[in-house]
């Protein structure tokens, strides 16, 4: 619509139209569809046709001319004031702030008023207008580029300041100069023809819509259709520039695109093919042939790839790999909360207490989450409410899983921040999360993993955010906690010290599967895959001195294109033929199992 | 301290951020990031400067190679004092370069590897497209990449890919010193190693001089001739590297020592060995309280004495200076353990 619109008015001077200032007072207001003027013609019997076409001509070439305007020095402003910071910034924000204090079509009045009426003065007005609200979109988005880690780098690298703010921002903030500009192309449109309509924009006898409907409106009762014509053009144009503007923000805009902000659903979805039968083995958790995959349009990332495992009640078992190795999915798997869509659990069973989390309802779902099992995440900031406090949040936690009464559960919380050492629980209860440290905010995700005494806790990277001192407290105190209560935990890391310091059992994994598990001293010490090996000879240990480290070559797979058989085979230097096809089983070996072919120890 | 061979001076450096007054002349709030350090580098000397998030290391660094004006304190580099450099930045370009923590965010999404490297041979050497693209060829062998890479924007390129872009764009102009900024936290570990290897290649090929920034510990000893350990904006000690780590003496060192995880140690859950049982207890739980001091109304002595084991009345009242133990090593605590 909006290019047969724009087509139209791009070929005005070619069409075969009468002249639309050609009066014939003679054809005054006759109605449409009569012969010679398919629209009819207005109350000088000029073709409304015709009017029409080079009005709409006009109408569009201002409020695109008067956006471009408005996009340039705006955008300027912005950038400027955004780079600089500081009190340039400062005087820049404040000059914009009062324009736009004053109201649209008032400011522009006024600068109509002062200029004189006419089109062109008419289209700096709507210029003008719309500057602030370019200044100040550029302005934010400048600034959170003007921060980032490569504009330091462009300054070190010689540039100059006009030359970063051209080709290191400039380029990052085109996508939204873009967006804000074609959502208020048709804005512009309108306010210029609000503009012509009260007499101020063109000038009789030229045609723009504004002005054809004002002429129009003195006749709407003998001759509507003068003024329905450009109405209904007006209409068109705003509501097809409208649009079009909201399509281009959903094609330029990153996180629409991603699908980031479509609401993932509350459990994984679990589409299983297989579900194996697994024989009671008495332990809290058993978890068998567990298949997670992301489907991201035709790929299928295969992030946990079958991994089995089981924890007793009261044991700590570690998971350990790098990233992308599936460690944190297979966790996520284990409660359903790996987000839907992208991610779908394909395969495997999970049994808390003998029970199936993966074919429970939503409901059943959430009285397990939070209540037998519970979970801390990496960063408790993101994961506390921020407009909640600390106390209320546990006390919700407390009633959404047992009917207590508000000031038990209060007492409970408090009692509960006292155990994981926090100094005076009562004033940290009434604080929010952002006025504690990382530390802080990290015992409070440990409490509130806590309220209704769960039997098992899914640590995921617990401490990788903190501080080594902070860690190591809080590291003591999940081992003491876990001792005093019976509690059985899965710790998800991709540090061995960490795991040596708090694990019974480690299991290591790469792309997607466990590659070897058992008892962390005899994991650490005597480790039989060659990955493990490898990999624990790249961490620098302290008190060994300066030294040339053991790196492993190569990147581990890409989870979308695994290859046949083991996975580590081609950056493993004991690889023979064998390893590159077929399956690897994960054989044992008393406590402690291996998948692979020709484990470290043993005869090639 | 004053040896004019030293490539790297830093005297009495302070920085301090807010301050001045509002219109009204009320005093605004200030925060002093980096208080009193001193140091110098040897040429062909890594340095590695640890210490936990907010201690000023990185203001530091950014100090060091111009992106921030020091409040207080000079800067020397290879015996000329940076503030000669001013307006110049260039020049200071070419004797000092900075390798950033987040290997992807330093990089800019929307330029090509090749723009990215080309930028200093530009801007700094002012060379010509013939000479830039023998130099990038060199760059990307010297940091193990394939050619293939210049026409890739950063987002294709995994995170040590990305950091080794970052290393080849600091080494472009062929610089004296480069400062790492964390280098390698953003990474995997079997990539981490890779890194530090290769970093230390380019030290000897290049005769390159370094200042190693990290939180851990251990990266830090496994690069580092010398050590500093920063806390709260002070240097507390410095020493040879198997000194300071070997037989810490500020009872900061140690808890930082003590407190970082290592696989070939057997499970611990008590205190540094020189503690009592009252001491111990302080550093396993009722010194979880403390953690670093205001920044806004910082203490008057020791800014660790709140979590100290050690500290005295002397320690709260009074700032430590600097002594000098034998074999170089400095340590700033009015009650250093043996």
């Amino acid at each position: 619509m909006l290019l047969a619109v724009l087509g139209v008015a791009l070929l005005a001077p070619a069409l075969p139209l009468a002249h639309p200032d050609l009066t014939s007072p003679a054809d005054r207001l006759k109605p449409p569809f009569s012969d010679g003027a398919i629209l009819g013609t207005d109350h000088l019997g000029r073709d409304l046709l015709s009017r029409l076409v080079w009005g709409t001509r006009l109408s569009l070439a201002v409020g695109v001319t008067a956006a471009l305007l408005a996009a340039i020095v705006g955008s300027a402003i912005g950038i400027v004031a955004g780079y600089l910071g500081g009190r340039a910034d400062h005087l820049m924000m404040r000059g914009v702030d009062m324009l736009m204090a004053f109201p649209y079509i008032l400011l522009a009045l006024a600068i109509v008023a002062v200029l004189g009426p006419g089109l062109l003065n008419a289209l700096y007005a709507v210029a003008v207008v719309n500057i602030p609200f370019f200044a100040r979109n550029i302005r934010g988005a400048t600034v959170a580029i003007a921060h980032r880690e490569f504009v330091d780098a462009a300054r070190l690298t010689g540039m100059s300041g006009l030359r970063i703010i051209g080709s290191e921002i400039l380029p990052n903030v085109m996508p939204v100069i873009v967006i804000a500009m074609s959502t208020t192309v048709g804005w512009m449109i309108l306010e210029t023809a609000g503009l012509s309509f009260l007499g101020l924009g063109s000038q009789p006898p030229q045609a723009d819509l504004g002005s054809m409907l004002g002429e129009g409106r003195k006749l709407l009762i003998t001759a509507p259709h003068a003024s329905v014509v450009p109405g209904v053009m007006i209409f068109v144009i705003v509501m097809s520039v409208n649009l079009l503007g909201d399509g281009v923000r959903d094609a330029l805009d990153p996180r629409l695109r991603s699908g980031a902000l479509s609401r993932p659903a509350a459990a994984t979805r679990v589409e299983r093919t297989d579900t194996p039968e697994m024989k009671p083995t008495g332990a809290l958790l058993e978890v068998e042939g567990l298949r997670t995959e992301f489907q991201v349009g035709p790929r299928v990332y295969r992030a946990a790839g079958g991994v089995s495992f089981e924890v007793a009640a009261g044991e700590c078992l570690g998971i350990i790999g790098e990233s992308g190795s599936g460690k944190s999915v297979t966790a996520l798997s284990l409660l359903g909360l790996v987000a839907s869509p992208p991610g779908v659990i394909t395969a495997g069973a999970v049994r808390l207490n003998g029970r199936d989390t993966l074919s429970m309802t939503g409901e059943q779902l959430r009285r397990v989450r939070g209540g037998q099992a519970a979970c801390i995440f990496q960063d408790p900031l993101a994961t506390l409410h921020p407009l909640h406090t600390v106390g209320d949040q546990m006390v919700e936690a407390i009633r959404a899983h047992r009917p207590t009464p508000r000031r038990e559960a209060r007492e409970h919380a408090v009692s509960l921040l006292r155990k994981v050492r926090i100094p005076n629980p009562a004033a940290c209860a009434r604080s929010f999360p952002h006025e504690l440290s990382g530390g802080m905010r990290q015992r409070v995700g440990i409490a509130l993993a806590l309220v209704n005494d769960p039997d098992l806790i899914v640590a995921d990277e617990p401490t990788t955010a903190l501080d080594v001192t902070v860690q190591a407290q809080v590291l003591a105190l999940l081992d003491e906690l876990r001792r005093e209560r019976g509690l059985a935990l899965v710790f998800i890391t991709h540090d061995f010290g960490v795991v040596a310091q708090l694990c019974d059992r480690v299991a290591v994994m790469y792309a997607g599967r466990i590659v070897e598990t058992g008892a962390t001293q005899e994991v650490l010490a005597r480790p039989r895959h060659p990955y493990t090996r490898r990999l624990i000879a790249c961490v620098p240990e302290p008190g060994r001195g300066r030294r040339t480290l053991d790196a492993i070559p190569g990147l581990p797979p890409s989870l979308d294109a695994l290859p046949d058989g083991c996975a580590f085979a081609p950056r493993c230097d004991r690889a023979q033929a064998a390893c590159r096809g077929g399956e690897i089983a994960l054989r044992r070996d008393g406590a402690h199992s291996v998948r692979c072919l020709f484990p470290e120890g043993a005869a090639t | 301290m004053a040896d004019v061979t030293a490539a790297l001076i830093a005297r009495d450096l302070g920085k301090t951020f807010g301050g001045g007054r509002t219109l009204l002349g009320r005093r605004k709030p200030s925060v002093s990031a980096v208080r009193g350090v001193t140091f110098s580098v040897a040429p062909g000397e890594t340095l590695g400067i640890v210490g936990e998030s907010g201690c000023g290391k990185s203001t530091l660094a950014r100090m060091l190679v111009g992106l921030l004006p020091p409040t207080v304190g000079t800067i020397e580099i290879e015996g000329r004092d940076l503030s000669d450099y001013t307006g110049h930045p260039a020049a200071v370009g070419r004797l000092v370069q900075y390798v950033f923590q987040d290997p992807i965010s330093s990089l800019n999404p929307r330029k090509s590897i090749r723009q990215i490297l080309e930028a200093p041979l530009i801007h700094l050497l002012g060379m010509e497209p013939a000479g830039r693209k023998a130099r990038i060829a060199e760059l990307l062998d010297a940091v193990h990449l394939r050619h293939e890479f210049l026409d890739r924007y950063p987002h294709e390129l995994s995170g040590g890919q990305a950091q080794r872009i970052g290393i080849a764009r600091a080494l472009a102009a062929a610089p004296r010193i480069l400062i790492l900024d964390e280098p390698v936290s953003a990474l995997d570990v079997s990539v981490q190693a890779q890194v530090l290897n290769l970093l230390a290649d380019l030290r000897r090929a290049y005769d390159l001089t370094y200042l190693f920034i990290s939180h851990d510990l251990a990266v830090v000893e496994a690069v580092s001739d010398r050590i500093a350990v920063f806390y709260f904006g002070r240097i507390v000690e410095m020493g040879p590297a198997e000194e300071v780590f070997g037989v810490p003496r500020h009872p900061y060192t140690k808890l930082l020592e003590w407190s970082t995880p290592a696989i070939r140690r057997p499970r611990r859950r008590t205190a540094p060995e020189n503690c009592t049982d009252h001491e111990s207890a302080k550093f396993s739980g009722e010194a979880a309280a403390a953690e670093l001091p205001d920044p806004l109304c910082p203490p008057p002595g020791c800014a660790f004495a709140a979590r100290c084991a050690r500290a005295e009345d002397d320690c709260r009242a009074v700032m430590p200076t600097v002594t000098l133990l034998p074999s170089n090593h400095e340590v700033a605590c009015h009650h250093p353990l043996d």
